[in-house]
This record gives structure tokens, sequence and C-alpha cells, in this order.
């Protein structure tokens, strides 16, 4: 438990949470408080410590698989083809073509998603219900897809080691294609509704101003780095899963509603990222090679001893998995690195001298997401 | 003796105007009134208002949400979330609960008013399901608070959520509360 200090008797100690509708899960922030103006915000993590890298140490390679969903759920097969990858990378195996490009398929088609929830998520704990109607109404027509492809609708347990467990038919192709035709005029929609906004600008622009250095020395990553102009883009910069074949481009924060790295980049980089990731997946769809999907692997996985750190680009920034091998079929250890908690570092240096209203914006468009930084 | 059977006597007369009365008072109200008992009225109210907390732990948190969302819309069965446990019949345990929020649910509990119902949702909260292994990880909500209805599934779909809500409902209907209570000996 913390120990609260009391710097002076004008200022009070607030408690945010656990239970708190606008902190995505189960956070608890201790906020000193002056009157409406935040002093010091301090972050008590380890609500949903469920030890799952813990458990990396006592299940075998592939049975691990199921527990990557679990780290981030809202992308949770971008944490499954990450931990797949760095496996594979861990024994040498090659992937082969078809799914590699699957697994693009997958985690475009889970950014997508997970961006539609952030967005409606953000927009809700602003005060208006309707945005998050319509993004969970979007939302459900790609889990359907999900449902196709694998049988799941959240926690997908996607991919195996080596390739991926399914292959996909056109008829689902072709639903799939119909579906972003409908996405692209739903982002139209939702930017009427809420992007113009002025309501929505005027909460969000310079708030929470996060510039480039200090993004960089906090370690953050994925859209909120970007969102700061930095162009760092794993997809692009360390190239994995055969991403050097699409052609698309970063979205980086403009600052065109107030200041460069506001909490308004933030949103409209990830409303710019959905469109990127339509563009991909039909690139995708058009250049889907024919082959085999699964690579031809020894019944019990037992990688030689060594080392392998292998990062991706998910959602929410980089995700990295890091496994120590001792040449059985379990792990040494597994270590993972989340976006989410680097983010949820920077809440005190930029969330001193905010208003509380203002702290749940800055929070929401960080797109905390609370198992991600507990694991 | 004349017979006077198409004469009544003045009380026979009005006993049969009331029946008469009564009867058209009937069939005007039978449309509108209904006679039951007293429990079976409340229950009705209380079954179909399950309002429920805004409360997610893990992962069926964002099936919890899809199932407010337009889909399946669990607004159609009277339930709709509320932020604040003061104001709540119902708490859906949706997600893994660990040791040290364990503690915390139990005073979310406590801070409902009476009757209170709970659905533990999925796996986790259920038994600790994939998380059995670890070792921060309460295996099943119910050494806590009692719990009313299981859903299983990892996560569990919005179907199946809404129909873990009917069977609280069905259970909600059967209750009495206007019993005069046996004394304890």
């Amino acid at each position: 438990m913390y120990e609260l200090e009391k710097n002076n008797d004008n200022t009070m100690t607030l408690n945010m949470g656990p239970h708190h509708p606008s902190t995505h899960g189960v956070l608890r922030f201790i906020l000193e408080m002056d009157g409406e103006i935040i002093l010091s915000v301090k972050p008590d993590v380890g609500y949903l410590h469920r030890s799952i890298e813990k458990i990396g140490e006592r299940v075998t390679y592939p049975a691990f698989m199921p527990y990557t969903d679990r780290v981030d759920y809202v992308a949770a097969a971008n944490c499954n083809v990450g931990y797949a990858l760095a496996v594979e990378k861990l024994m040498g195996i090659e992937t082969p073509e078809r799914a590699q490009y699957l697994r693009v398929i997958v985690s475009e088609l889970n950014r997508i998603i997970s961006h539609l929830l952030m967005t409606g998520v953000l927009a809700m704990d602003l005060g208006a219900y309707t945005p998050f109607l319509h993004a969970v109404r979007e939302r459900e027509k790609i889990n359907d897809i999900f449902e196709i492809l694998c049988g799941a609708r959240l926690t997908y347990n996607l991919a195996t080691i080596g390739g991926m467990p399914f292959d996909i038919k056109e008829t689902t192709i072709r639903k799939c294609l119909e579906i972003l035709e409908g996405l692209k005029k739903f982002l139209k929609e939702f930017d009427d509704l809420v992007t113009n906004n002025a309501i929505f600008i005027s909460r969000l622009a310079n708030i929470g101003v996060i510039d480039k250095e200090t993004a960089k020395a906090f370690m953050l990553s994925g859209p909120n780095l970007r969102a700061a102009g930095a162009h760092w883009d794993l997809r692009k910069n360390e190239t994995y899963f055969l991403y050097d074949r699409f052609k698309f481009d970063i979205a980086v924060g403009s600052g065109k509603a107030g200041t460069l790295g506001d909490s308004y980049d933030r949103f409209s980089v990830r409303m710019k990222e959905i469109e990127t990731s339509i563009s991909i997946l039909e690139q995708a769809f058009k250049s889907l090679p024919s082959g085999e999907v699964q690579a031809k692997l020894p019944k019990t996985l037992k990688p030689p001893k060594g080392e392998v750190y292998v990062r991706t680009e998910s959602a929410r920034g980089e995700l990295g998995y890091y496994i120590i091998s001792d040449g059985t079929a379990k792990a040494s250890r597994i270590k993972i690195r989340t976006g989410s908690f680097a983010a949820i570092s920077i809440l005190d240096k930029i969330g001193r001298g905010l208003m509380l209203s203002d702290l749940v914006a800055f929070m929401a468009s960080l797109d905390l997401i609370a198992p991600e930084i507990d694991r | 003796m004349e017979k006077r059977d198409h004469i009544e006597t003045r009380e026979e007369y009005r006993t049969k105007e009331n029946e008469v009365q009564e009867w058209s008072a009937y069939q005007k109200l039978s449309d509108n009134v209904l006679f039951t008992s007293l429990d079976k009225i409340l229950n009705l109210g209380r079954a179909n208002s399950l309002w429920y907390l805004l409360f997610g732990t893990a992962c069926c948190a964002i099936e919890l949400m899809q199932t407010g969302g337009p889909r399946a819309d669990l607004d159609r069965f009277g339930s709709v979330f509320r932020p604040t446990p003061r104001q709540c019949d119902l708490i859906i345990i949706a997600g893994t609960v660990t040791l040290k929020m364990a503690s915390r649910i139990k005073i979310l509990y406590d801070q409902m008013p009476e009757p209170k119902y709970v659905i533990s949702m999925g796996s986790c909260a259920n038994c600790g399901g994939l998380f059995d292994l670890g070792y921060s990880v309460l295996r099943g909500i119910d050494k806590v608070i009692p719990v009313d209805v299981y859903v299983p599934g990892c996560p569990p779909r919005p179907e199946a959520l809404t129909e873990g809500l009917l069977v609280l409902q069905q259970k909600v209907k059967n209750e009495k509360f206007l019993v005069k209570e046996k004394k304890s000996i």
C-alpha cells in the first residue's frame, strides 16, 4: 500500500479508482489536489496482476499462446502473432508466406477494432454516450469476421508457432472487403459527429501536451509517440511479417487543433491509423499468395539455449517479448514489454497542473488498458 | 293465491340491480385490472429493472460493454448500467479477480442496497479459469461474495450473458418477501 504524503494542510488527497468508470478497468490513482487543480498523480498498479509472466515459466511454449491473448484483450491478435514471431526467431523457423500475410490481416483487423473502442470510450469519458454505441456497432461486424476465422470474438488464440491454424476463404475475403467499405463511410460519419465537433475539440486541444523529447524520455511508443511528432513505426522502421511489401504512410500528429502532441493529436492519429489499416488490408487481400499456412515442426518444441527479444507494433505501442530458453520445453523466463506501462508513468509528469476533468480526457487519450500495465 | 313470480320484493330487486352494476363494472375494467398477489406484482417490477454496476475487472468487461451495446442491447430487458453501487441491484463480476482486488469487490458489494444479486461472468470469476496456475488470482468470486448465476465461457458471448440475466430474472420473480418470518427457536 501507498504511504500518503501530506505536504501542507490546504491540499486534499483524492482517491480515484479502482472502481471508477473512466479508469478503463481496475486502475487506481491517488491524487493530491488543490481545489480542482492536480498537484500530483500517483498510480497504484497491480489490481489486475494475473502473474502471466510467471505462468509462462510453468507451461510449454505453445500452451502459453492463450495467455498472450489476455495480455491485451482489446488487441489480442497482435499479442498472439508477436509471441509466435518471438518463438520462431528463437527456434529459427521459417513461416510460410501465406501465413505471414494472414498475420498481417489479423493484426490490422484487430488494430482497427482496438482503435474503434478507444475512440468510442474517449468520447464516452467526455460525456458523449452516442459515439460509443456507433463505434461498438462497427466493432461487432469485425468481431464477426474473427468469429468466422477462428471461432472466438475477443480472445482469439489464433496463431500457432510456425504459422496459422486456419486459412481464409474467398467468401470471407469478400465479406471483409464489404465491411471495410462500410467502415470508410462510418469514418466520415464519425468525423462529422465527433472529430470536428467544437465541444469535443475544445475538451481535448492543448490538454496534456507531450513533446517529442519527453515522449522519448518516458519510452512512449506507438500512437502516443507518433502523436508527439516522431516518425517511428515498427512496421516500417523494423519491418516484420512482410510489412515492407505494403505501401502506407505513418500517421503523425499535426497539432491542427492546438499544440503538437496534445490529447486531440493522439485521438486523430488513431483515426488516421484506422484508415492506414484499411488500405493495408485491401492491399493484402489483393496480393494474398497461395500455399501452406503452417510450417512443419517437431511434436515437442525445444528451442536451443539462448535468448531473444522481438518487438512488434501493437495497437498500444511497442509490444516486446523477451524469452530466455534453457533448452527445455518450458521457457526459463518470459518478459513482456507493453506500451501502456510506459504510458502510465508519464501521468504524473504531465498530469500536474491539469484540472481533474481534464485528467480523465488525458488518460483516455493515452489509451491505457489495465492488463497491459499489470500483466 | 295468485302467482307473483314477475313481481320481486324490494330486497330481491336491489340485489339484482347490484349484481348487474358489478358485472358491468367488471366488464368495463377487465382489460385494465389484474388480480394478483402483492409479491408477484412487486417481483415483476424488480425483475424487469435490474440495474447493474458499470464495473469490469478484465477481458469480460469488453464483452459486458458490447452486451450493453446496440446489437445485444441489454436495455430491452430493463437493465441499464449505473456508475455507483448505491443505485444498483446487480453486480456483474466480469473478469479475473485478483487477491488485491477481492477485498475491494467486497466493499463494492457491501455498498449496494438490499436486495442485491451477483452474476459471475466467465471462467475466471467462476473458478479461476485459465489463471488457476497463477499465484495472485482468486479462484472463484464465490469465496468472497454469494453468487446467484454463473455464466460459463472465456469470455462468454453477449448472448450467454443475456441468458444469464434472464435466468436471474426468473429467480427474482419467484422470490417471496411478504411472508411472515418464522420465529427462530
